[in-house]
């Protein structure tokens, strides 16, 4: 097996997912660049698993995948009341409150 | 490789129900508030918080009969299930508080028409999650655990949904977690690289002591994840704006009960996983906790809101907290670092809630959030000036009270370690206990030395529940200072210690 290749695919989309995180100011494009990361780490667990044979790391890589989709609901779900209060999902302009 | 596992044989594993009743009880008692918000009358909907803080209760039962039946630890699931000494303390500890936040916030809830059946419902939660998070000794576990705990606790600072402030403590305590879990995930898939193993007993065998990069960058990761949760300076900026924003009730159980999860966590993690890679996280520790203190305090020092002035007060007792850690790592110093961490938990909870609950009373006469509006409590309302002044003085440290032991503990357990960086991590905690009597002290002032400031010295009703609170939490206050003996009982941990063989 090539893990090499598979870890440095998920070292790529983990550092395209910081950079998407700090870099954009848009709500959603943010979310979208939290589950880059979560999506290189199941990589990296998925490549680990094959290499050492044991299940452990598929089993994790489910539960990352089930948390993620229950964590992006509430996300969007704040997102939108956002939307909804100010008519706008850019994040700097969260800023209400400050000092 | 999968059907050699299809075919092997199967037992199920045995399961020690008196070990997880706590976990039950809080599961059933989530259901039956769940049915019960559905079947309910709007106009009996207030039934939910007898339902709610009854449950928390009854998950205390058994938390001290565990603690009391001395059978030692209790593993289940291959030992990544563990009841020791230590996470029974923590699991009482946040049972306990969330009763207390139940008590702050039944008025809140009710009065204001917040959906209290979900409130309770994810708060319940939320609990459930630091429970298991107490016991969790497996980096599957431990994720779940503490996504349990978090995604409850986005919905809750977001609570007020028409208040675009809510909204903002919401999204950044939520974008900011969200990230912080992702990286601590990719530092968790590196350790499973490295180990082969989910399971923090193996982990830390075949981390061993060598330190590589690769090593270090895994350990550090995870410990970056943990240090968002708990506030640690640089990874603080959520916390001022979302404890503002978040509804007051909620923003107790935030800096109480969240932090106290995240240091269970990382506490289980450092110890239980990396006990020889001490050489990556001391110096980790080491400077989180004097940033996070020095900043905390100085930042707390110039905020005129009181509730944002006790959201850096609480980001600097994190600091106070960390500091044993950052030479826990020493030989022979981990068991005093670790009773050093449980005692000031305990006390700071019992302070900070204390603090929460004056607080609550306040607001709902003077609706104001000003410092300024604290002036000359003592001359209408005595009783709630001294219980204020009682928890100031336990924050800043003053003997006897509780505080003021916990503090006690950090320094003991930073000279017994006795290098130099300890020492000098001692001086920076001493000066910052001192610049704390700064913010502390000009309440205080307020309190007992400036004029009402618009003349309503009408006297200050105290709600039923909200009494109650005041009650335990100066009650613990006073006890944890005069009869530190209590919780040094608690602290044998033997449990703990003995996973990682010191």
């Amino acid at each position: 097996m090539f893990v090499n290749q598979f870890l440095v695919l998920a070292a790529v989309l983990f550092c395209i997912g910081v950079y998407g995180v700090i870099a954009r100011k848009n709500a959603v494009l943010v979310l979208m660049s939290i589950e880059l990361i979560l999506n290189s780490v199941n990589i990296n667990l998925l490549a680990f698993s094959m290499r050492n044979g044991s299940l452990d790391g598929h089993t994790f890589a489910l539960y990352i995948i089930a948390i993620a989709a229950a964590e992006v609901g509430v996300g969007l779900a704040m997102v939108l009341l956002m939307y909804r209060n100010r008519r706008s999902i850019d994040l700097d302009e969260l800023s209400e409150m400050k000092g | 490789m999968l059907s050699t596992i299809a075919t092997a044989a199967w037992s199920s594993p045995t399961i020690d129900y008196h070990a997880l009743a706590p976990e039950m009880i809080l599961g059933a008692g989530i259901v039956v508030l769940l049915l019960l918000d559905l079947f309910l009358s709007d106009s009996r909907k207030w039934l939910l918080t007898p339902v709610a803080s009854f449950t928390l209760l009854g998950a205390f039962i058994p938390v001290l009969t565990l603690a009391l039946s001395n059978s030692g630890t209790r593993q289940m699931f291959d030992g990544r299930y563990v009841i020791d000494d230590f996470s029974l303390v923590m699991k009482g500890m946040f049972l306990l508080s969330g009763y207390v936040v139940v008590l702050l916030a039944a008025d809140y809830i009710r009065e204001g028409d917040y959906y209290q059946g979900e409130f309770w419902f994810l708060m319940l939660s939320s609990l459930m999650g630091m429970v298991m998070m107490a016991s969790s000794r497996d980096l599957i576990s431990i994720f779940v655990a503490l996504e349990f705990l978090s995604i409850p606790a986005y919905m809750l600072a977001a609570w007020r949904k028409r208040d675009s402030r809510s909204n903002e403590a919401g999204i950044k305590y939520y974008l900011l977690g969200v990230f912080a879990s992702a990286i601590m995930l990719y530092g968790m898939s590196l350790l499973y690289g490295i180990s082969n193993s989910t399971k923090l007993t193996e982990i830390g065998a075949s981390l061993g002591s060598d330190v590589t990069s690769l090593r270090a960058l895994a350990v550090f990761f995870v410990v970056i994840g943990f240090a968002f949760k708990i506030s640690a300076v640089p990874f603080h900026t959520w916390a001022p704006d979302t404890y503002q924003g978040a509804p007051t009730p909620v923003t107790a159980f935030l800096s109480v009960a969240s932090k106290a999860a995240g240091f269970v966590a990382l506490v289980t993690v450092v110890y239980v996983g990396f006990p020889g890679s001490h050489a990556v996280w001391q110096p980790v520790f080491w400077i989180l906790s004097a940033a996070t203190m020095t900043l905390g305090n100085v930042m707390a020092l110039k905020q005129t809101s009181i509730i944002r002035m006790l959201a850096y007060s609480s980001i600097a007792q994190g600091g106070f907290i960390l500091m044993p850690l950052a030479v826990a790592g020493e030989t022979g110093v981990a068991e005093s670092a670790l009773r050093a961490v449980v005692t000031y938990l305990i006390v700071y909870a019992a302070t900070n809630l204390g603090v929460f609950a004056v607080v609550t009373v306040v607001a709902r006469k003077t609706r104001s959030g000003e410092i300024s509006s604290y002036g000359g409590l003592f001359s209408y309302a005595p009783g709630i000036a001294t219980l204020m002044t009682i928890f100031m003085a336990s924050l800043a440290g003053i003997p006897p009270l509780g505080g003021w032991f916990g503090k006690f503990a950090a320094f003991q357990s930073l000279v017994s370690a006795g290098t130099t960086w300890a020492y000098v991590l001692a001086i920076i905690g001493g000066v910052n206990s001192v610049v704390a009597f700064g913010y502390y002290g000009s309440i205080l002032r307020e309190m007992w030395m400036r004029p009402v400031p618009d003349g309503d010295t009408s006297p200050v009703p105290v709600k039923s529940s909200l009494a109650v609170a005041l009650g335990i939490t100066g009650i613990a206050t006073l006890l944890l200072g005069v009869l530190p003996g209590i919780v040094i009982h608690f602290g044998d941990l033997a449990g703990l210690a003995g996973a990682f063989g010191r």
